[in-house]
C-alpha cells in the first residue's frame, strides 16, 4: 500500500495514493468505469492523475478518464478531498494494485 | 435461388468472427432521424433532453439485464456511464438555456468528443467512437420519438457499422453481421465473437439495393448476394467441411490422443487464472500441464497469502479428478510485473531478474507458494515446476526450501504431500546441459527458448519471421532434451504455443516429443493432428529444418 496522507501546507487536507496500472490494453472502458464507479461511492471530492503533482482530472468523469488514454505500467496517483478521503484514496488503490479483479461493481 | 432478375455478386472483406450463414438480406439504413419536432420554450427543450437520456438509460439497462455476457454488460455499462457524466450531458443543457433547440444541443455537444475519439491514435479508443454514436443515436431517437426498424431472425444483415446495442436487439438465429465500416477491436466483433453470429467488416463498397436472398462465409470473408444453384452448392460444399472439421475435433475430443499407429501421446492443458477449467471436461484431457500462478496471483498480498493460495490449488486438483496437475512456481518479471516485488526499470527485464532469479531473492514468497503446493498435493499428483532455471544450483536450492517446508509442515501436522520438482527448460544454457540438473521431470517452454535462441523479442514483429519456431536450431534443442529425458526415463513435456500449433505437432513427435500442453480450446484440433501421424514417418537422423 502506498497509501500515505501528507502535511504539506498547500495540500494540507489531501489525501493521496498511487498504484501501478497493471491492466493489459491500459485504463480501458471496463476497469476505468470501475474507477468512477468507485469513486462515487465516496462524498469527497476525488482525483486522478498521472503525477504527484498533477493535472488532476475529476475521477468520477467517465469521459475525463477515458480521455486520460492511461497506458499499462503508468503509476496513477489518487488525490481526495473530504470525510471520507481516506477511505477513498485506500479504495482505489487497492482497485488497481488488485487489478480490478474484485471491484464491486455497483455504486449504489 | 429463385431470384430471376439478380445475377449473383460477390463481395469481399475482413472476416472478424468466423461462421456461415444464409439468409434474407437485411440493408440497414438507420440514419439518425430528421426532427420533425417543433422547439419549445428553453425549459420545456431541457425537460425533453433529460427524459430522452433518463429513456435511454432506462433501456440500456433493460438491455442489460437481458444479456448475460460480461462483454456486453461492459459495453453497456460504458455508455450507461457516459450518460450519467455531467461532462458529457452539461454543454448540451447550457446550449439549450442559450435558445438552441434539443437535438441540435445534443448532437453538438456529443459532436466533440466522437471526433476526438476518432482521431485518437491507439485503434482501441478509435473504435470507442462507434460507441458513443450509438450512445448519441439512442437518445436521439427517443427526443424524435423514432423507432429502430425490426429484424426478421436469422437475417444477414447489412450496415455501415452497427452500434453494439443495436446487435444485442436483433435475434441472430444462424444470421450474421456484414458492416463497411467496423474493425476487429470494435465492441460490436467482440460481441460476435463472444456469441458466434459470422461477422465480415470493411466490406467493399457495391450496390447491393435489390438483392434479397445472400449466402455469408466470414472464414474467407466473402458476401454473395443472389447465390445461383453453383454459388450455393459450393456454400454448401463449404460448411459442410467446416462441419465435418468439427464434428471431428469433437469426436477426437472425448478419447485419449494416439497416433495413426497407435503410440499413445500425451494431451495436456494449460490453464491460467483458473477460470478456464469451468468449460473444460476433465475426461478430454491427461491432466494440466502447466498452471500459471503469476496470473493466479496479482499483487504482493496474494504473494504472501498461503491459505487464499492453498484454496486455489486445491480447487484446481479437485477439477483435476486425480490426473497430473503441474503448476509452476511465481514466473513475474519480464512482461509480467507485480508491483512491490518485480524489479522497475530494468535495462532488459527479459535478460533480468524474473522467474527463480526473482524468487530466490524473495525466500518468505517463494516458501510460502511451496508450502501452499505441498498441502494442495494431498489432494492428488501435484507437480511443481521451476521457471528460467539456468543453473542446476537455482534448482537445489529450491528443493531444499521445498524440503524445509514439508518438514516444518509435518512438525506442526498440518497434511501435506512431498510433489516432484521438475524444471522448466526454456533457457538455451538449460536445454544444451540439461544432463546436469537434478530435475524429476522436464517441461519445454518454446515461447522464450525460441526468444532466448533466436535473440528475438517476443513482442517484436518485425522479427517474426526470425522467430520460425520449425527452425533447425529449435528443433535440435528439442530433441537433445527428449532423448536425455528418455535415457533417463525422465518426463519430458512441452507447454508453449508450439504445441497447439497444428503446423508444428508432426515436428515435435518427430523429435520424440510424447507429451503436449496445449491451450484448451486446441484440445480437439490436436488430438486430430496426433491421430494422422505415422511414428517412423521421417527417417532416423537429425531433425530437417523448413518444414513448411
Amino acid at each position: 500500500m502506498n497509501t500515505t496522507s501528507t502535511s504539506v501546507a498547500q495540500d494540507a487536507v489531501l489525501q493521496r495514493g498511487e498504484a501501478r496500472l497493471i491492466h493489459e490494453g491500459g485504463l480501458h472502458a471496463r476497469p476505468s468505469i470501475k474507477v468512477t464507479k468507485l469513486s462515487k461511492r465516496f462524498q469527497s471530492r476525488v482525483w486522478i492523475g498521472l503525477s504527484p503533482n498533477g493535472p488532476w482530472t475529476d475521477a468520477k468523469s467517465i469521459a475525463r478518464v477515458m480521455a486520460m488514454k492511461t497506458p499499462i505500467n503508468t503509476t496513477i496517483h489518487f488525490a481526495a478531498e473530504g470525510e471520507d478521503a481516506e477511505r477513498a484514496v485506500r479504495a482505489l488503490v487497492a482497485l488497481v494494485e488488485g487489478d480490478f479483479v474484485d471491484a464491486p461493481d455497483d455504486a449504489s | 435461388m429463385t431470384q430471376v432478375d439478380s445475377k449473383p455478386i460477390c463481395f469481399r472483406g475482413t472476416p472478424v468472427s468466423p461462421g456461415f450463414a444464409r439468409g434474407c438480406l437485411v440493408i440497414l439504413d438507420e440514419a439518425v432521424p430528421t426532427p420533425t419536432r417543433t422547439r419549445g420554450t428553453a425549459d420545456e427543450e431541457r425537460t425533453s433532453l433529460q427524459d430522452a437520456i433518463a429513456q435511454a438509460r432506462d433501456a440500456l439497462a433493460q438491455l442489460m439485464a437481458a444479456t448475460d455476457d460480461s462483454e456486453a454488460e461492459a459495453i453497456l455499462s460504458f455508455q450507461s456511464e457516459m450518460l450519467d457524466d455531467e461532462v458529457v450531458t452539461a454543454p448540451a443543457f447550457d446550449a439549450i438555456m442559450t435558445g438552441v433547440a434539443a437535438e441540435a444541443a445534443w448532437n453538438a455537444a456529443l459532436e466533440e468528443q466522437i471526433r476526438e475519439y476518432r482521431e485518437a491514435e491507439d485503434s482501441y479508443f478509435r473504435a470507442r467512437a462507434s460507441d458513443l454514436c450509438d450512445m448519441r443515436d439512442r437518445v436521439m431517437r427517443q427526443l424524435c420519438g423514432a423507432t429502430s426498424a425490426t429484424i426478421p431472425a436469422g437475417a444477414i444483415v447489412v450496415a455501415n457499422d452497427l452500434p453494439p446495442s443495436r446487435f444485442l436487439e436483433i435475434a441472430w438465429d444462424g444470421g450474421g453481421a456484414v458492416l463497411f465500416e467496423g474493425s476487429p477491436n470494435s465492441h460490436v466483433a467482440m460481441l460476435a465473437r463472444a456469441r458466434g453470429v459470422p461477422m465480415i467488416v470493411g466490406l467493399e463498397r457495391g450496390a447491393l439495393q435489390g438483392h434479397q436472398e445472400a449466402i455469408m462465409d466470414s472464414v474467407n470473408g466473402m458476401l454473395i448476394a443472389s447465390p445461383d444453384a453453383a454459388a450455393t452448392a459450393a456454400y454448401e460444399e463449404q460448411q459442410k467441411l467446416a462441419a465435418q472439421a468439427q464434428a471431428e475435433e469433437a469426436g477426437y475430443l472425448e478419447t485419449p490422443a494416439a497416433t495413426a499407429d497407435g503410440t499413445r501421446v500425451q494431451v495436456l492443458i494449460n490453464v491460467a487464472d483458473g477460470t478456464e477449467l469451468d468449460r473444460v471436461d476433465p475426461a478430454h484431457c491427461d491432466g494440466i500441464g502447466l498452471v500459471r500462478t503469476e496470473l493466479l496471483l496479482r499483487t504482493m498480498a496474494d504473494l504472501l497469502d498461503e491459505e487464499k493460495q492453498f484454496l486455489a490449488y486445491r480447487r484446481i486438483m479437485l477439477w483435476a479428478q486425480g490426473k497430473s496437475v503441474t503448476i509452476r512456481t511465481l514466473d513475474a518479471g519480464g512482461d509480467k510485473p507485480i508491483p512491490g516485488y518485480t524489479v522497475d526499470g530494468e535495462g532488459n527485464p527479459f535478460l533480468g531478474i524474473r522467474g527463480v532469479r526473482l524468487s530466490l531473492q524473495h525466500p518468505q514468497v517463494l516458501v510460502t507458494q511451496l508450502r501452499a503446493l505441498a498441502r494442495a498435493a494431498t489432494f492428488g499428483p501435484l507437480k511443481i515446476m521451476v521457471p528460467m532455471i539456468t543453473a542446476p544450483r537455482e534448482l537445489d536450492q529450491v528443493r531444499a526450501l521445498l524440503e524445509t517446508a514439508v518438514k516444518d509442515l509435518r512438525q506442526t501436522d498440518v497434511p501435506c504431500a512431498m510433489p516432484q520438482l521438475g524444471m522448466m527448460v526454456e533457457v538455451p544454457a538449460a536445454a544444451l546441459a540439461v544432463d546436469t540438473f537434478a530435475a524429476d521431470f522436464y517441461s519445454i517452454g518454446s515461447n522464450d527458448l525460441i526468444q532466448y535462441v533466436t535473440a528475438c523479442s517476443r513482442d517484436s514483429s518485425p522479427l517474426a519471421p526470425l522467430q520460425d519456431p520449425l527452425q533447425p536450431a529449435v528443433l535440435r534443442l528439442i530433441r537433445e532434451v527428449v532423448q536425455h529425458a528418455d535415457r533417463q526415463q525422465t518426463a519430458v513435456s512441452l507447454c508453449g504455443d508450439m504445441a497447439s500449433d497444428t503446423r508444428c505437432i508432426a515436428a515435435l513427435l518427430d523429435a520424440g516429443m510424447r507429451c503436449l500442453s496445449v491451450a484448451p480450446a486446441a484440445l480437439g484440433r490436436v488430438k486430430g493432428v496426433v491421430a494422422h501421424y505415422r511414428v517412423g514417418r521421417m527417417a532416423a537422423g537429425d531433425v530437417q529444418g523448413g518444414h513448411s
